[in-house]
């Protein structure tokens, strides 16, 4: 029982860090309907520059935290700049190709530049934020994790509701042409939202970070575990995101825990196709999909 | 004997027949039979083996590549699994050979039939939908196919791999370079002659009329799932022939190669040959196999050289970082690839010198 326990607790855990990393990734596709497979290595991007601020720069964690996410909000924003701009109005496979391109070209410079070996952020947590009930222990980086990603939610939940240019993001998702036509200036919003998602991402880069080590391949193949996660939620709902997250975190920990480990990493990938086969449109995309 | 076509200054076709011509004239047909008598009669008895080991392999992603470009390029679906593809294809003339003892001509083709079959289970989720879901459905494809490649070890011996016996035909045997490279082109050359005729079908036209407009080619009476399926399974065919092929060439495989990575080096060939462009496949496995080699031999220069020696420089990063950049260069300044540039060039030599 208390190993259901912890199964349980450290799957709620894991399936949290999915479904903040899988916001970012939806706030794209929801603006752009870009599908960027490049999202595991703006992940890694951000927990990198964390890296690189605390152990080569010296800085303390809350400034070496802020300027992370100011250093990706400006990533996302060169990014969308440099690549997405001149494919406006191209067909989805050459935009989903660039993002194919632009993770190879992300995650060849930090290999070259860090190395594939794993690393690790000095400790910065306090301890009195681990849990323990009874056998069951939460450690602090659940637990900070869990904090961050609902403060987050919470944020851009009140983001797109009440401020203008979330309303405009939210605008441009709905109907691009409509929205023009009312005078939203759908470039910005594309920037914008790229830059909001990799800032997210960052942040999310690092909370991952801090639990696993950085590693860019790890980092980038979670970038790839969104997949499943924004499927099964629906590719366009940031609540779905973490609920796909949840379950998807929930069946990952308890196929590791009770049927083997190797199949942890791909059982994911099996629900994946098999949400395809029942319900494409995820638990809380819109089910309005273009079957053809 | 018929009159010699030349290029005509104007379009003067009368029938859809015309249209649908491989050859536009007389000299390409010309061309291209030298070209073959070239490649097969002085390039194989001419190049150092080093050279015609990197010839092999572009002979092979060649086929592969073919295969995925009849699907993105002409389909207008994205498949990023067909690198685990080429390892089905792979292991399938493998386990085929070794177990079995079935000669390499009865394996090659029995393995593209057993990838195109693996290939289509995946496609099955996706084809009824948009073609953004097969790229992600090919995604857990390629995740799933690399787990059971590793972890059904009855059959594929895990990380053991699996040595294949002597191929021979005819008690000839194929061991070596120069067999082998006869062995690839000629079924490239079969393979190409295969896909340019697909395309001239009404198969071919359905997967053009498909990615054009997927409604309006269902409101045309096209099928658009099994087609998509058909187009799904002919691309997989393609990498399990060449995946067979590769596993003869080299003798012993592991589950190793056939990565995300391998997925991403076939798109990358796809998109820099010329999207929809058969021969753009062709030169775009050349670009990739050549960028590959180049790297690998800058790499070893700088290895040597005595001042880097600390910089701890490997060849995988710099490779995903060479693929990476040369796929977003291509889509963002020539999107239509070396296809597009070589026609160019060729017709800016034909017009020249009034190229107007």
């Amino acid at each position: 029982m208390d190993f259901f326990l912890q199964l349980l607790v450290n799957g709620i855990c894991i399936g949290f860090l999915y479904g903040i990393s899988a916001m970012g990734f939806v706030m794209i596709f929801k603006s752009s309907s870009v599908v960027n497979f490049a999202h595991g290595e703006l992940l890694a991007a951000g927990a990198f520059l964390f890296l690189a601020l605390v152990t080569w720069a010296n800085l303390p964690v809350p400034a070496a935290f802020l300027l992370t996410l100011a250093g990706t909000f400006i990533l996302g924003f060169v990014i969308e700049r440099l690549f997405l701009r001149p494919l406006i109005g191209e067909p989805l496979i050459e935009v989903v190709m660039l993002t194919i391109g632009l993770a190879s070209i992300l995650k060849g410079a930090m290999l070259l530049i860090w190395g594939g070996n794993l690393h690790n952020y000095p400790d910065f947590l306090p301890e009195g934020l681990g849990l323990h009930f009874g056998a069951v222990s939460i450690p602090p980086v659940y637990t900070t994790s869990i904090l961050i990603s609902i403060l987050f939610l919470l944020l851009f939940g009140l983001f797109f509701k009440f401020s203008s240019q979330g309303i405009y993001m939210r605008s441009v998702a709905d109907n691009q042409t409509a929205a023009l036509s009312l005078g939203v200036h759908v470039k910005k919003v594309f920037a914008l939202s790229w830059a909001i998602a990799a800032l997210v991402a960052g942040m999310s880069g690092i909370v991952l970070g801090i639990i696993n080590g950085i590693n860019v391949h790890e980092l980038s193949a979670i970038g790839l575990k969104v997949f499943p996660v924004v499927i099964l939620g629906g590719l366009d709902s940031i609540g779905g995101a973490i609920i796909g997250g949840l379950i998807i975190g929930l069946l990952e920990t308890f196929t590791g825990g009770y049927i083997s480990t190797s199949l942890r990493d791909v059982i994911p990938y099996v629900a994946l196709v098999v949400i395809l086969l029942i319900r494409p449109y995820g638990l809380f995309g819109l089910v309005e999909i273009e079957r053809v | 004997m018929r009159d010699l076509k030349f290029h005509p200054c104007g379009n003067y076709r009368e029938s859809y027949r015309e249209e649908l011509t491989v050859f536009e004239t007389d000299f390409g047909r010309l061309w291209m039979a030298l070209g073959l008598a070239v490649l097969f009669g002085v390039v194989p008895w001419t190049t150092s083996p080093y050279m015609l080991y990197v010839i092999n392999t572009i002979g092979i992603m060649a086929i592969a590549a073919i295969g995925l470009n009849i699907l993105i390029g002409s389909t207008g679906l994205i498949s990023l699994g067909h690198g685990a593809f080429f390892g089905v294809g792979a292991y399938a003339a493998g386990v085929l050979a070794s177990s079995w003892n079935v000669p390499i001509y009865l394996a090659v083709p029995a393995a593209g039939i057993i990838t195109a079959l693996t290939g289509m289970i995946f496609g099955i989720p996706s084809g009824r939908l948009k073609g953004l879901y097969l790229a992600i459905a090919t995604l857990a494809g390629q995740f799933i196919i690399e787990y059971v490649l590793v972890h059904w070890e009855d059959v594929t011996q895990g990380t053991m791999g699996i040595t294949l016996p002597d191929p021979s035909i005819i008690g000839v045997s194929l061991r070596g370079d120069r067999p082998f490279f006869f062995v690839i082109f000629i079924v490239l050359a079969a393979m190409t002659w295969m896909a340019v005729n697909i395309m001239r079908t009404r198969f071919g036209r359905a997967f053009v009329a498909i990615r054009d407009n997927d409604r309006a080619a269902e409101g045309m009476g096209i099928p658009v799932f099994p087609y998509k399926l058909l187009s799904f399974g002919i691309s997989s065919f393609y990498a399990g022939i060449a995946g067979a092929i590769w596993a003869f060439y080299m003798i012993s495989i592991t589950a190793e190669p056939f990565t995300m990575m391998m997925s991403v080096e076939f798109i990358a060939m796809v998109i820099i040959g010329g999207l929809g462009s058969i021969s753009g496949s062709i030169l775009g496995a050349v670009f990739i196999t050549m960028l590959n080699e180049t790297l690998r031999w800058v790499t070893d220069i700088l290895m040597n050289a005595g001042g880097l020696a600390g910089l701890e420089l490997t060849l995988a990063p710099l490779r995903e970082l060479a693929f990476g950049l040369a796929i977003v260069l291509f889509i963002l300044f020539e999107p239509k690839g070396l296809a597009e540039i070589w026609r160019v060039v060729r017709s800016s030599f034909r017009l020249w010198p009034f190229s107007y």
